[in-house]
């Protein structure tokens, strides 16, 4: 049977007899595909339109400017309607110097263009900041100036973002850096400056260092942080409290910083797989779905439809694992022990589903390049569609136990309001975006794998606050399970994994990927010279922008809701460190 | 009914034979302080069980089980762990008040749980303005409570002892109003006579009915407030400040918050059953005698620590239900709602105790 | 005389643990010189309760954390251990289980919270990250073993470790805390890590206090 002319709707699901799916082994030839047994057709979902297999379909052509007009450019490409600094890759290309790609996007439509500056100076790099035009450009140039020592003029506070500010040298630069010049067990305890460092050009062409401090004298700091239990991780905000008010925060990232992208760079192109899981490790499907499918897309490779159909219900099932963490920590964090079990009561059920297929719980190891893994086990297909109906039970007992609790709505409604052009100006995404009437569902405006082909609902709210982000991870459970269950009996048959060839070389280029992974786009940039290795790989962390809107987020408010809005705007930190 | 001065008083006369008055006196003093800190170290452990195995229940789990049969000796354990860990000192603090902290913690929740009337003739303390003292003593535990907070040296612990006063002070406002209702009713402030009275005439609950009830709820309420238990658990919410105001106590100074925080639960629990469910006053219906005769029968520290039990178990429940509050709610819902809500109630019982409408 | 043996707890047969022989060894090494009739029963009382109120340092730095958390949630319940109660202050908690990766800007903190945790401290180390360095052993800024910062007890592998595992390694933690001596080795005094520092510090802040 060939795959176009199975043309049922997928809005109907026909369940089908579990026994007759059999699909242990991937059949290899399609033809000879045909399942004997079964008595009826199975329903498979339609291929929308047989691509062409054109080469690097994900591939970014930046536009070049000088670093004299790059401020500028930019402005005038913000006031054409790019509003989203979607990713800020800095880059060291060796010869070329050390410059730096800005992702830059349409909020509504999505279309996305990139510019690319390289510095002048190679020993010491400048550039303008522009931290004026994007608030989150604040983060995204610290972290760029933590890694290649790139100076971003007139940028407010320009430190270290990750690593300590006594580190010697920036790791990233592909020479001229010693590993040995810094201890692999620090001594001492890190010295943290209550300076922020300001770099500006002095008329004759030199830079000035200018140094302001960040907290006064006679202000009241408390650390929160790094070991503290309701910042999720090891997280260090440096709070200024006027009373119970919290008036500023200074987050303090780095703590688990691993440098996963500039291993990477010393690993073949499979090899770099085996480290996304550990990112986001709320969203290894999709971490890792983003990666493939960015070398993938930079390969020309097609992965076949059941492939795509399976990992979208993985994605899924990952987002609905993910949503339950988060409403437990957040119960757990507001005192509501006992929603927090239940919580992960429900989880361990789609860990379960998990385990079958993968083997692993969290560390998940699935998606692979041209393909998964693994088939899906047996029994997957049955355990889903068992447990799509129990969580539609217990989401009602979610609302009563905790959403419809008074002290629970009068600790979220109204606190922590993010308007909307501020997350676009935080490129804060997922959620926390959407909760803010920000419609930024790559699913829905960049659709990948088998988004397209499926109905559900872009959940979006406009309070807001915290209580919208919450309201919203608990309707996306709903719409995961929507999508899941249109997709669940319409597997199609084919191969779980392209035959790939043996070393995985990509073309000469850049190339950028990106899905909606749990906490919002996880984008992936590769940067290739044609090598078995990448020359360079960046992620947009989903995590960091949704940090870098905690002080505008929690100023005003108390401790307490602090910890409501941390919870709700749902960070995980080993996905901002990286 | 078993009247415990049956015990007693022949004890004391035996005491007084044997060593003379004053000398008998002391002897009974120890006695009862021996017998007082080994109830109240009962107490503690039995809360301290009761609490991990009800919340396994609520959560789905099943609780402490591999420390003997069903992990009843777990709370030994504990304990045994607790007293033989290092004790901190910490530099740059006020060595002298950190340490003395808990122990004005400890003697406070010690002190009230003495004024708990455990049968009829069985009450370690008990004056005619009990009430009042009960009122007194137990506002000593905050400051154990803040100089705790203050002596630490840490922001966090400052921060939640800061939270604290503020609770704790605001909430004896209305545990005092709603105690006064109670008393406008009994007309007594001895906790004696005021179990007396409802094995008499009934529980107040019933007396008072429809302005007893509402005081009822308000005294659960700013009790456990008063506990610093959730949803009022701010002074030590762990996920904000940590531990709070004992955040840097180790080994036994920290197992005495840890006990005093258990056994406040008891004595606020006990005063519920003393003031509105008759303390040691067996269940009666009037009208079905043969009930009655068996209700009577049943010795009046069960109907006590069943009742307290009772009250505890309401608290647990909460406790284990409701997500915590914010700073600001708390100080709202006391200073709207709870305070003039119980300063109507206290007119209102007033106006039923001088129009006769009390049963 | 020696009246300690095997350390025995409930749930498991001593037979059926792997790795007894560094056990025996660890007992013959505390018995050498004998131990007394009524020490070695106090000690033995001790070491039952200790082995059985294990409270967690509530401390998560990555993946392992989130099994951490589903370990105490209600499918493998560790508070059917008497572990259940995870402080979050390291003054109140008895064993530090690192969950997850150290680098090299966290190593001086854990080594901090360590320090601040009161005797005896037992410290395990969860996750191949914790053991080695994990998957991140050639990275530039990670701590290739926390053993180099702080001493462990106990390694439980697995990237991250399932909660039976986790719940496996307890159960040796308890096993070894069963073999302690109370009286004379255990609780020792260590040498104060800060005392030079703060004692420095101490002294120019009074005479800071004495100029004004």
């Amino acid at each position: 049977m060939e795959e176009n002319e199975k043309s049922i709707c997928p809005e109907t699901p026909q369940p089908q007899p579990v026994q007759e799916e059999k699909k242990e082994t991937a059949p290899t030839d399609k033809s000879t595909s045909q399942p004997t047994a079964a008595p009826t057709p199975k329903p498979a979902a339609p291929r929308p339109t047989p691509p062409p297999a054109s080469p690097a379909k994900n591939e970014i052509k930046p536009e070049v400017v000088t670093p004299e007009e790059l401020h500028e450019r930019l402005a005038h490409l913000k006031a054409e309607g790019y509003s989203l600094l979607e990713n800020l890759t800095g880059t060291d290309w060796g010869e070329e110097g050390m410059g730096v790609v800005y992702s830059l996007t349409n909020p509504e439509t999505f279309d996305m263009t990139h510019v690319k500056v390289i510095a002048a100076d190679k020993e010491t790099p400048y550039l303008d900041s522009v931290t004026d035009l994007w608030d989150i450009a604040n983060f995204y140039e610290r972290e760029v100036y933590d890694f290649y020592g790139i100076i971003f003029l007139n940028h407010p506070d320009l430190r270290r973002l990750f690593l300590r500010e006594d580190w010697v040298g920036h790791p990233f630069r592909k020479n001229g850096y010693e590993e040995s010049n810094n201890p692999e067990i620090a001594e001492t305890d890190e010295p943290i400056s209550d300076l922020a460092v300001k770099y500006t050009l002095t008329p004759d062409g030199k830079l000035h260092k200018e140094e302001t401090p960040l907290f006064a004298e006679e202000d009241y700091v408390i650390n929160l942080g790094p070991q503290h239990p309701s910042t999720h991780g090891v997280l260090h905000f440096r709070t200024r409290l006027e009373g119970e008010i919290i008036t500023k925060i200074d987050p303090h990232l780095g703590y688990i910083h691993r440098g996963i992208e500039k291993i990477s760079e010393e690993l073949t192109y499979p090899q770099t797989l085996a480290l996304t899981d550990r990112m986001d490790y709320l969203g290894a499907m999709q971490n890792r779905h983003a990666l493939c499918m960015c070398i993938e897309q930079a390969l020309g490779v097609e992965v076949s439809d059941r492939v795509q159909v399976i990992r979208t219900i993985m994605d899924e099932l990952q987002r609905i694992d993910s949503h339950l963490l988060f409403f437990s920590c957040l119960c757990q964090d507001l005192g509501a022990t006992t929603s927090f079990l239940y919580g992960f009561r429900d989880r361990e059920k789609v860990l379960d589903i998990f385990e079958e297929t993968c083997g692993g719980r969290l560390i998940l190891n699935y998606n692979m390049i041209g393909g998964l893994a693994y088939d899906i086990h047996p029994n997957f297909q049955r355990r889903v569609k068992e447990f799509i109906p129990m969580m539609r039970k217990n989401l009602k007992e979610y609302d009563d136990i905790f959403t419809g609790n008074v002290i629970f709505q009068n600790r979220s409604k109204g606190v922590g309001i993010l308007s909307k052009e501020q997350v676009i100006s935080f490129g804060c995404t997922g959620g926390t975006g959407r909760a803010s009437g920000w419609h930024n569902d790559l699913r829905k405006h960049r659709p990948y794998a088998a988004y397209d082909r499926v109905e559900f609902k872009e959940v979006v709210r406009t309070e807001g606050d915290s209580f919208a982000r919450y309201m919203i991870r608990l309707d996306e459970i709903r719409e995961s399970l929507h999508i899941i269950e249109q997709l669940i009996d319409n597997i199609p048959e084919g191969k779980i994994a392209e035959k790939m060839k043996p070393v995985l070389k990509l073309p000469v280029g850049s190339y950028y990927s990106a899905v909606e992974g749990s906490r919002g786009i996880l984008g992936v940039h590769i940067e290739s010279k044609g090598d078995k290795m990448p020359y360079r790989l960046h992620y947009r962390a989903t995590g960091l922008p949704l940090v870098a809107v905690m002080d505008t987020a929690c100023t005003g408010y108390m401790i307490a809701d602090l910890i409501a809005i941390g919870g709700t705007i749902d960070y995980v930190v080993p996905d901002i460190d990286r | 009914m078993f009247d415990f001065s049956d015990v007693t008083t022949p004890l004391h006369a035996f005491l007084s034979r044997l060593l003379g008055e004053s000398l008998a006196v002391v002897t009974e003093c120890v006695l009862v302080a021996v017998a007082l800190i080994s109830i109240y170290a009962v107490f503690a452990m039995i809360m301290i069980y009761a609490e991990r195995k009800v919340c396994a229940a609520f959560q789905c789990r099943i609780g402490p089980d591999r420390v003997g049969k069903w992990g009843w000796l777990q709370v030994i354990s504990d304990v045994l762990k607790m007293m033989t860990k290092e004790v901190i000192n910490l530099r740059q603090t006020d060595r002298f008040l950190h340490r003395i902290a808990p122990f004005l913690v400890v003697t406070a929740s010690m002190t009230t749980f003495a004024c708990l009337p455990w049968n009829k003739g069985a009450q370690i303390i008990d004056f005619n303005v009990g009430v009042f003292f009960f009122l007194a003593v137990g506002s000593v535990g905050v400051v154990g409570i803040l100089l705790a907070g203050w002596s630490s040296n840490n922001k966090y612990s400052l921060i939640g002892a800061m939270r604290s006063g503020a609770q704790i002070i605001s909430y004896e406002l209305s545990i005092g109003m709603v105690m006064l209702t109670m008393i406008c009713l009994t007309g007594t402030m001895s906790f004696s006579e005021i179990c007396q009275q409802q094995a008499d005439l009934g529980w107040n609950i019933f007396r008072g009915h429809i302005i007893a009830l509402p005081a009822f709820i308000i005294y659960l309420i700013a009790g456990n407030a008063e506990c610093n238990r959730g949803p009022f658990d701010l002074p030590e919410s762990e996920s904000e400040l940590t531990a709070g105001y004992h955040t840097e106590y180790s080994g036994m100074d920290f197992g005495y918050y840890y006990l005093a925080e258990y056994l406040n639960i008891v004595v606020c629990a006990g005063i519920a059953a003393t003031i509105f469910l008759g303390g040691w006053a067996p269940f009666v219906v009037p009208g079905l005698d043969g009930f009655n005769e068996v209700m009577s029968m049943i010795p009046g520290f069960v109907w006590f620590v069943g009742k307290t039990f009772f009250v505890i178990g309401l608290l647990l429940w909460q406790r284990w239900t409701f997500p915590r509050l914010r700073i600001d709610q708390i100080l709202t819902l006391e200073w709207k709602y709870l305070i003039p809500i119980s300063m109507t109630l206290l007119i209102g019982m007033a106006l039923l105790v001088s129009f006769g409408l009390t049963f | 005389m020696a009246i300690k043996k095997n350390p025995i707890i409930d749930n498991i047969p001593h037979e059926e643990f792997q790795d007894n022989e560094t056990l025996e060894k660890l007992v013959e090494e505390l018995n050498q010189n004998g131990v007394g009739v009524v020490v070695g029963a106090l000690d033995k009382l001790i070491d039952w309760g200790r082995s059985n109120s294990l409270w967690p340092l509530t401390f998560a730095t990555s993946c392992c954390g989130i099994e951490f958390m589903a370990v105490a949630a209600a499918r493998y319940d560790m508070a059917r251990f008497g572990f259940e109660i995870t402080r979050n202050s390291p003054r109140q908690a008895d064993v530090i289980l690192v969950n997850g990766t150290i680098t090299t800007k966290m190593a001086p903190v854990l080594k901090r919270l360590y320090n601040q945790m009161a005797d005896p401290k037992y410290v395990v180390a969860i996750g191949g990250c914790a053991i080695s360095g994990g998957p991140f052993t050639k990275s530039y800024h990670v701590v290739k073993g926390v053993d180099k910062i702080i001493p462990v007890d106990v390694y439980v592998p697995g990237c991250p470790p399932r909660p039976e595992a986790f719940l496996y390694g307890m159960m040796q933690l308890q096993r070894k805390v069963r073999v302690e001596n109370f009286f004379g080795t255990v609780n020792r005094k260590e040498q104060d890590p800060y005392k030079e520092k703060m004692d420095e510090q101490y002294v120019e802040l009074l005479k800071q206090q004495e100029e004004a």
